[in-house]
């Protein structure tokens, strides 16, 4: 079991924001669910409450832009494209301001059903010009998005995790460098957010079953490194598995299948995901057995890539962490 | 007295603007000609009398398309130099209503902020001086083309330039379609709760939309009733009135920013435009002799000579 972090979003907002005179916090009414309660109690200097209005904010955050701000956007990520879509283009990616869209609850992190979910929004940020687009995949990396996000000369789209965190890795996000978590030769498993700590539990149990996986985890969606794909694409004999917290279409499987396209590469490609489907409501271990976005789904897609069983069972896989549903992290909670 | 300063008065100034769009809509057979009816005064009472603004940046005859915003385009500059520099004392403009945009670059000519050449640019393929204003057109700052985003942009700017300490104002000029977008309402409430009152804007409320009368196609009702329950302070005048601006905009609105709802003519000094009523979005003439007629019969209503269509 990894170590768990309580509220890693909520102490590297604040010592981002102190240090830097020109970032500004705003909310759109979901202050503690977004973690940044705190903030707005200890410096109310900083925060602008924007109220449940995200078509205003957008435009607004664009008008703190021009005159040389930085906001940060705290809400569900859902609420940052599907109702103020226009005015994300128009007012900020557009213009390139230095917004910082904080969409926290990605996917299926949510309860809340088809309308909290944030289940395309990868798809729809990457599709909009001068968006950048990052991923949080652990406490580590959310303890880092803050400063990763700022160092964007431009707008930036991020996937935030909040309440209790895994941390799975030990240094800061670099943006643009996706990690390489397992260096085996017979497949390559893309994944982000979420999806990495299932393919970590995923990875022991085909270690001992003799398949050698090679691991990539992505915090940098918008700009992509493709060489670097490209390279590990070569290194693997069978093909590639992806497993995104999203849909199939528009995510990191249509973005590596791109990448093979564009370069010609032969290889097989499965992507797992949510399979053109909304998801409902539910805890999240459920939602991800149901909808097929957990370690046994890729195992299941790898055995599918090479042809082969391995006879693993839920038995097999590394137990997976189970959150208390009304613990004080909120881990459930909206 | 420089070139952007003048002694003309802002009837004169509108009646220019008039012209120019007259001229350039029988020329190229079509334009938003109703719009520089009811549109005139405001927008030269903004440009030559209320104002603070620096003299252009940019050169009198607009460059070419610049290319969109990208990490790649290092060059890129908006149409904002044509308003002056934006320094902490001047004021700030947004035409909300992008499609006016006609209209505000004969007023940019009019005050001396754009050669007339410019106009003879507009909506040309290459050109900067785009049909729907686009934030490097001259004049423009920001992309309004999609309405009731333009007070948002403008409350957040005059919010930060406030923290900044900056004492020029940030305006708006609106029209009254576009309140029909819920974003306008979303705007004011934010405003008026952030008590940003160094944000202006004038309504230019002619009730016509691309569809008819707003009266026909969405009823906002009171427009002023809703904009104080919202929090902002409003106030009707008289849209062609300079004196009724410069009243207006002298009352107090500490905490809240204030709204100027000019009620306009959309056929001001060209009464044979209402023979189009009410269509009048986008003016183009259904044949060449109603090209001819108007343009006989609104130039003589402006005073000036009928357009020469020989080479037209």
């Amino acid at each position: 079991m990894p170590e768990m972090v309580n509220r890693p979003y909520e102490a590297a907002f604040e010592a981002h924001a102190l240090a830097n005179p020109d970032v500004l916090c705003l909310s759109a009414d979901l202050t503690s669910s977004c973690e940044i309660d705190r903030f707005r109690d200890n410096h109310p200097d900083r925060f602008l409450s924007l109220g449940m209005a995200e078509q205003n904010m957008l435009s607004f955050a664009g008008g703190l832009g021009l005159a040389g701000f930085r906001p940060f956007l705290h809400t569900f990520g859902v609420f940052l494209y599907r109702r103020p879509y226009d005015q994300l283009v128009a007012s900020i990616a557009y213009p390139r301001r230095k917004v910082r869209l904080m969409g926290f609850l990605p996917g299926v992190t949510t309860p809340g059903g088809m309308t909290h979910q944030a289940i395309e929004d990868i798809s729809v940020m990457r599709s909009i010009p001068n968006m950048t687009v990052l991923e949080t995949g652990d406490a580590t990396e959310v303890e880092s998005i803050c400063a990763a996000a700022d160092s964007i000369d431009g707008p930036v789209y991020a996937r935030v995790l909040r309440g209790s965190v895994p941390r799975l890795f030990d240094t800061p996000i670099e943006v643009g460098k996706m990690r390489e978590l397992a260096h085996g030769g017979d497949v390559l498993v893309v994944t982000a957010g979420i999806a990495t700590e299932e393919a970590m539990r995923a990875r022991a149990a085909l270690d001992r079953a003799g398949l050698s996986v090679r691991h990539l985890h992505l915090n940098t969606i918008k700009p992509f490194d493709a060489a670097a794909l490209l390279d590990h694409i070569g290194s693997v004999r069978h093909g590639v598995v992806t497993l995104e917290n999203h849909v199939t279409e528009g995510g990191i499987g249509s973005l590596v299948a791109e990448t093979m396209a564009d370069a010609g590469i032969g290889k097989r490609l499965v992507r797992l995901g949510l399979r053109d489907t909304y998801a409902h409501g539910g805890s999240r271990a459920y939602l991800m057995r149901y909808y097929g976005l957990d370690a046994l789904a890729l195992v299941r897609g790898i055995e599918g890539l090479v042809g082969e069983e391995f006879g693993i069972a839920e038995r097999d896989l590394d137990a997976a962490r189970i959150d208390a549903v009304h613990s004080d992290v909120k881990a459930e909670a909206l | 007295m420089t070139a952007w300063q003048n002694e003309r008065t802002v009837e004169d100034v509108a009646h220019g603007i008039r012209r120019r769009v007259f001229e350039h809509t029988i020329r190229n057979n079509g334009g938003y000609l109703s719009q520089a009816c009811s549109a005139a005064e405001q927008l030269a009472w903004l440009y030559h009398d209320e104002l603070r603004l620096g003299p252009p940046t940019l050169p009198m005859i607009p460059e070419p398309f610049g290319g969109v915003p990208s990490a790649d385009n290092a060059g890129y500059r908006t149409g904002a130099g044509y308003n002056g520099p934006a320094a902490p004392q001047y004021d700030r403009l947004f035409i909300a209503p992008a499609h006016y945009a006609l209209v505000a670059y004969a007023t940019l000519i009019e005050t001396g902020r754009m050669a007339p050449e410019g106009l003879e640019m507009f909506n040309r393929d290459g050109s900067s001086v785009e049909m729907i204003g686009a934030e490097h057109s001259p004049g423009m700052e920001v992309h309004n083309g999609t309405l009731g985003i333009g007070l948002s942009t403008a409350a957040g700017l005059a919010w930060g330039r406030a923290r900044r300490g900056d004492t020029g104002r940030t305006w708006v000029f609106m029209s009254d379609g576009e309140v029909q977008e819920g974003q306008t309402w979303e705007a004011i409430q934010a405003a008026a709760h952030h008590r940003i009152d160094s944000l202006y804007a004038i309504m230019d409320v002619n009730d016509q939309q691309c569809d008819g009368a707003m009266s026909s196609v969405m009823d906002v009702r009171d427009i002023k009733a809703k904009i104080e329950a919202f929090g902002g302070v409003a106030v009707w005048i008289d849209g062609h009135d300079p004196d009724a601006m410069r009243r207006a905009v002298a009352i107090p609105h500490e905490g809240r920013p204030l709204i100027l709802l000019a009620r306009t003519d959309p056929a001001r000094g060209m009464p044979p435009l209402m023979a189009r009523f009410p269509r009048l979005h986008y003016v183009r003439f259904k044949s060449a002799e109603e090209r001819a007629r108007m343009n006989r019969e609104i130039a003589e209503a402006l005073g000036t000579d009928p357009v020469s269509l020989e080479d037209a």
